[in-house]
């Protein structure tokens, strides 16, 4: 009796992916004396924010029960964009500074018009958004290697030397990316909390002929969703390209898989109508976390990495999820 | 999905493209994996470059080049050159050995001459010509390096590729010609043959081990992840990194001399150029070419990395 009143009392639901954080901070103290190393900390960090990024915008599509398969693709598919036009103004700006603004500017451009195209393709052909997508990843993973020749595009040396202190700098100890990340994830609480736009999301996700009755603009809401994942997709890029200033058919591969699994870890549901943003940053840092803990030791053998991921991120849901929460 | 790539090859065999093979022409088939990383990207250069040198060098020569995403779709292709390019020779890297045999093993049965490249199918026999590099030997050529620079007690961290036969092959060479050294390997972790997965491995062990003497990162996509990582931490000046494959940047590093780079290990693609010429020898000549042809791995170091250059491949 006293476990269940305790069980009812805090809310499992929202400290579930906590928790499991928790947890996994705990196993990889014991693991290794280098986890707590302010390096490693701080890889942790930057590292998470690329897969944190695109799962922020994630939640909002799956959120107002949509789906983006695209994201991994998308990103390598900007990354190899950035590349370009950075190396083809290189000859004719001097200003490398310039240079990068400009191919930031042309990477947002491009990923909120990927997201439109997604969007419309769910809201105006009517097409299934897991289809839409899966077409939509096949392209710009194909286009990415095209633009490549099969090979890798590297960024001009000079331009990736300056450019290289968007991941690598710091500001109080904090690497960059890490800054980036909290800022979109505070942006997107307030956005999917706070706003009329966010409680249209969960009406739609909920039920979308409701929505559509109680004249919410479905069609723009969700279209609107996908251009937020687009954009989430290209500040990941922004983040992404500095760290080795290379594009190539590799990058960005199961971004989109990694992303779902942050959305749902943190406590979204897959089928829409309800959603939780600080949840999906706490999902992407237990994603990172894994990898690097089992990076940390040798006591698990390199062939069962993957089976031990996919078993804490079934009990990281579970714990939210299982029937014993249930008190009756 | 299927029946509409069947259509569209329907459609290429009726239309005129399809039977503009001039009268007496031999058609060589290449079937090969499609360029998803950068040492596929160089065998799709070179195997297209060579193509097109010998076709424009012999004039009744065709070649029919394909790639291929998967086992399964490697071997649709060679069902596809046999039905509709009615091949006289194949060249054929397979995607996996075990997968591939029996579909080679048919297109032998129509009289096609059988060139295999790389990876060996489970039954020897099939094959006219065995082009390969020795990924053993590369291990060994890595580990014999590491001897030379390093003493008893020094330390290695190794990053792997993928959990494949190529990359055991690779490791034990590795392995057994380390044994006896007093060499000792701290860890070692898959890194997929990526850049991103060698800089995130790398880091996890710089932060975990303070005291690395030398890496073999055993991929040059590996390698040039491991040097970020290496820069990052500002460790550059303590260890070295072996990298494998001969990708031109890695190439051009070994060849300025970069201490942290010292020497690389060639795992050429440009063998499947050596297959499909070859190969093309049987129709052009005379001279006898059946038999087995093991590439080496040599050492890329200063003085002879400019023949290993290819400024234009994409690896």
């Amino acid at each position: 009796m006293t476990d269940r009143n305790f069980f009812s009392k805090i809310n499992l639901k929202a400290a579930g992916p906590f928790v499991a954080l928790f947890a996994l901070f705990m196993i990889g103290v014991l693991v290794n004396d280098a986890f707590l190393s302010v390096g490693n900390i701080t890889n942790i960090l930057a590292r998470s924010s690329f897969i944190g990024i695109v799962a922020i915008g994630a939640t909002f599509v799956i959120t107002a029960g949509g789906i983006d398969l695209s994201v991994g693709a998308m990103a390598a598919f900007i990354s190899g964009c950035m590349i370009i036009i950075m190396n083809a103004l290189s000859n004719s700006i001097d200003s490398s500074i310039v240079i990068i603004l400009l191919a930031i500017l042309a990477s947002v451009l491009v990923g909120a018009f990927a997201g439109l195209i997604n969007g419309l393709l769910v809201t105006r052909a009517k097409i299934e958004a897991f289809i839409v997508t899966l077409g939509t990843m096949g392209i710009y993973r194909s286009l990415i290697t095209y633009m490549a020749d099969g090979g890798t595009l590297s960024l001009n040396f000079a331009i990736g030397d300056i450019y290289s202190e968007v991941y690598y700098g710091d500001l109080f100890g904090i690497p960059y990316p890490a800054w980036v990340f909290l800022t979109i994830a505070i942006s997107g609480y307030i956005l999917l909390k706070k706003t009329v736009f966010g409680r249209h999301c969960f009406a739609i996700g909920s039920n979308e002929k409701v929505a559509l009755y109680s004249a919410i603009h479905v069609d723009r809401a969700k279209t609107i969703t996908y251009i937020l994942q687009g954009i989430c997709v290209s500040i990941a890029t922004i983040i992404y390209v500095p760290r080795l200033g290379s594009a190539s058919g590799q990058t960005g591969i199961l971004w989109e898989l990694e992303a779902i699994a942050a959305v749902i870890i943190g406590g979204t549901v897959l089928k829409g109508g309800y959603g939780r943003i600080w949840g999906t940053v706490v999902g992407a840092l237990i994603l990172t976390l894994i990898s690097n803990i089992l990076n940390l030791t040798d006591a698990i053998s390199n062939y069962l990495n993957g089976a031990v991921q996919g078993i804490i991120i079934i009990v990281a849901v579970y714990l939210q999820r299982g029937s014993w929460r249930k008190s009756n | 999905m299927k029946t509409f790539y069947r259509l569209i090859l329907v459609s290429l065999l009726i239309s005129p493209l399809g039977i503009s093979q001039p009268l007496g022409a031999q058609t060589i088939g290449v079937s090969i994996p499609a360029a998803t990383h950068g040492w596929t990207g160089g065998l799709n250069f070179h195997a297209e470059e060579t193509k097109n040198r010998l076709e424009a060098a012999n004039p009744s020569l065709r070649i029919v080049l394909l790639t291929a995403n998967s086992a399964s779709e490697q071997a649709n292709d060679l069902e596809d050159l046999i039905a509709i390019h009615n091949i006289d020779a194949l060249v054929v890297l397979p995607f996996e050995s075990a997968p591939l045999t029996g579909p080679v093993q048919n297109v032998k049965r129509q009289g096609v001459f059988i060139t295999v490249v790389d990876r060996g199918l489970s039954e020897p026999n099939i094959q006219d010509v065995y082009v390969a590099g020795n990924n053993a030997e590369m291990g060994r050529v890595s580990a014999n390096y590491m001897k030379q620079r390093l003493s008893a007690g020094d330390n290695i961290v190794i990053l792997r590729g993928i959990p494949t036969v190529i990359d055991d092959q690779r490791f034990n060479g590795f392995m057994s010609e380390l044994d006896g050294s007093g060499i000792n390997i701290l860890d070692d972790q898959y890194a997929n043959w990526n850049r991103d997965d060698g800089f995130t491995v790398m880091q996890d062990f710089l932060s975990r081990f303070p005291d690395i003497d030398a890496v073999w990162a055993q991929d040059d996509d590996i390698a040039i992840g491991v040097i970020q990582a290496v820069r990052q931490a500002r460790r550059q000046d303590e260890l070295f990194i072996v990298g494998g494959g001969g990708m031109k940047d890695i190439v051009r590093r070994v060849m300025a001399g970069d201490a942290l780079t010292p020497v690389d290990v060639l795992y050429p693609p440009s063998m499947i150029a050596t297959a499909i010429e070859l190969t093309a020898l049987k129709f052009i000549s005379n001279v006898p070419i059946s038999g087995e042809y093991i590439l080496g791995s040599p050492l890329i170091t200063p003085e002879n990395a400019e023949q290993f250059y290819y400024p234009d491949s994409p690896f």
